[in-house]
């Protein structure tokens, strides 16, 4: 269990970077925080010639606001945005669900930008950044392009990345007026990969009990994160109830195709997603509800 | 263009407390670096692929996985191991202390890593509950005790270390 032998560059600038993957793009592989890089090196999956530490590029790093975003550099730590108060206040639904990503100290290395390019089907913030309509700013040499999550993520670990790009932001739009978001999840043991997650957002009308907009996005029941499209536009118009809530679980077990693994079989999977869903519609619902109170 | 990068480097780090500066290849793990480079085998490899939590050290003062960062990685850095948890060869830092007086281990090749782990934990958390520190040392695996033992030696070290 030692990786395979590699040249390694710490470049000093994303722009020194960028050249230098230009050069290398085939045979190298960025180096982030490395909580999913050196295990497969360690197990000899990858065997990169060259590794490309992005970890001493502090431009890559780092939270902001931006024209109805929450911007958060690639090279930020997942502990970072765990702990940052412009998160728990903008992306309440990223705040949440960070906590679910492995450990205390795999939080300390990993970073947003490797979990997004890494695309692990049972990853949170795929799963918050495509619940939320978030999108991937993708920078090489060649220029900078902006991918939306829905087009990003294109299965297992394969992301619209081409290979001399570097993920160098991530957006997450800010929520509209009276919403509310949850993320709920079941796992073997907090921290350890979801079997099943999701993150729901629902709007409610003025008079807070009609649902105007309601999305649900899953992790852990396909090659990508997956939104439940009959289920939201089902949502649409419908009163603030636990009815509704049990018509979306069962819209949702129709309309999802998970796999069974070693981890959990698919009727499991199915099952679960319907009732994390109708928890987490509730929850959201009574949040939109608790924040027009505050 | 000649090849870019080296499968060597020279660096430097601190542990606790001591300076070092070593040639080291680049694919070697920090974890093989403190074990066969420095002799520090108080840190313990488990799985070497982040799951068992028996490596973790503090980098900086934070809790990571010493077997998914390079030695190289560490150039310039402060890594603290559970050599230099006991302020001197007579005394034992209170973690350690409560280890011993609740039974919070039985062979002992968890022990380090909860040590590291429950550290920098209890910096930030020194009145925590018993459900925190589940969810603590979530990340770090122990097949001897069932972990009641060690839930109880850390809320007691917790104890220890808001009396002193
Ligand atoms: C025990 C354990 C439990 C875990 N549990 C979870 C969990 O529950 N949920 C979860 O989401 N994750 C989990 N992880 C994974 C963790 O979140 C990783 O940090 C994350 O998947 C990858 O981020 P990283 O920064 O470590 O990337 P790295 O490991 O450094 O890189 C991962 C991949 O992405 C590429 N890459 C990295 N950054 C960029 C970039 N900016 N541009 C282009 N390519 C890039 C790398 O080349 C590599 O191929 C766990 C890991 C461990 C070891
Ligand atoms: S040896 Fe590092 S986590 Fe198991
Ligand atoms: S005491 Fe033996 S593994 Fe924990």
């Amino acid at each position: 269990m030692k990786p395979p032998r590699f040249r390694y560059y710490a470049p000093h600038s994303l722009e020194e970077a960028l050249a230098v993957l230009a050069e290398t793009a085939d045979e190298a592989k960025p180096l982030a925080g490395g909580q999913s890089l050196i295990p497969m090196l360690n197990m000899r999956l990858a065997r990169p010639s060259l590794l490309i530490d992005l970890n001493g590029l502090h431009e890559l790093s780092g939270i902001e606001l931006d024209s109805g975003a929450i911007v958060v550099r690639a090279m930020t730590r997942h502990r970072t945005v765990e702990r940052s108060p412009l998160v728990a206040e903008h992306a309440p639904l990223l705040a949440e669900a960070i906590r679910w990503v492995g450990h205390l100290p795999i939080r300390t290395r990993g970073t947003v930008g490797g979990s997004v390019a890494h695309a692990d089907p049972a990853a949170e913030l795929p799963g918050v950044l495509v619940a939320l309509d978030g999108t991937v700013q993708l920078t090489s040499q060649r220029g900078q392009r902006l991918v939306p999550a829905q087009d990003f993520f294109v299965d297992l670990l394969t992301t619209a990345a081409e290979p001399d790009e570097l993920v160098t932001e991530v957006r997450f739009p800010f929520l509209p007026a009276r919403t509310g978001t949850a993320w709920l999840e079941v796992a073997r043991r907090h921290g350890d990969y979801a079997l099943v997650g999701v993150g729901a957002v629902v709007s409610l009308a003025e008079d807070f009990t009609t649902i105007t907009e309601a999305r649900l996005s899953f992790i852990g029941v396909g090659g990508r994160p997956v939104r439940a499209r009959l289920a939201e536009s089902a949502l649409r118009g419908q009163p603030v109830a636990a009815e509704t809530w049990r018509a979306a679980a069962a819209t949702v077990r129709g309309e999802i195709d998970p796999a069974g693994d070693i981890h959990a079989s698919a009727e499991y999977r199915r099952y679960v997603a319907g009732v994390l869903a109708e928890r987490a519609l509730a929850l959201a619902a009574e949040r939109a509800r608790e924040g027009a109170r505050r | 263009m000649t090849a870019v990068g080296t499968e060597h480097r020279v660096i430097r780090v601190v542990v606790n407390g001591v300076p070092y500066e070593r040639e080291v290849e680049a694919r070697l793990l920090l974890s093989d670096f403190l074990r066969h480079e420095l002799g520090l085998t108080g840190t313990h490899v488990g799985c070497e692929h982040g799951v068992c939590g028996a490596c973790t050290v503090l980098f900086d003062g934070e809790p990571v996985r010493s077997c998914l960062l390079l030695a190289v990685q560490a150039d310039g850095h402060v890594i603290e191991t559970v050599e230099g948890l006991a302020p001197s060869e007579a005394e034992l830092h209170p973690l350690q202390r409560a280890f011993w007086e609740k039974h919070g281990l039985q062979c002992g090749y968890c022990t380090s890593g909860m040590l590291m782990v429950l550290k920098a934990f209890l910096a930030e958390h020194p009145n925590p509950t018993e459900e925190e520190i589940r969810e603590a040392i979530s990340g770090n695996l122990c097949r001897c005790t069932g972990y009641q033992n060690i839930v109880e030696a850390a809320l007691y070290a917790a104890q220890l270390m808001r009396q002193s």
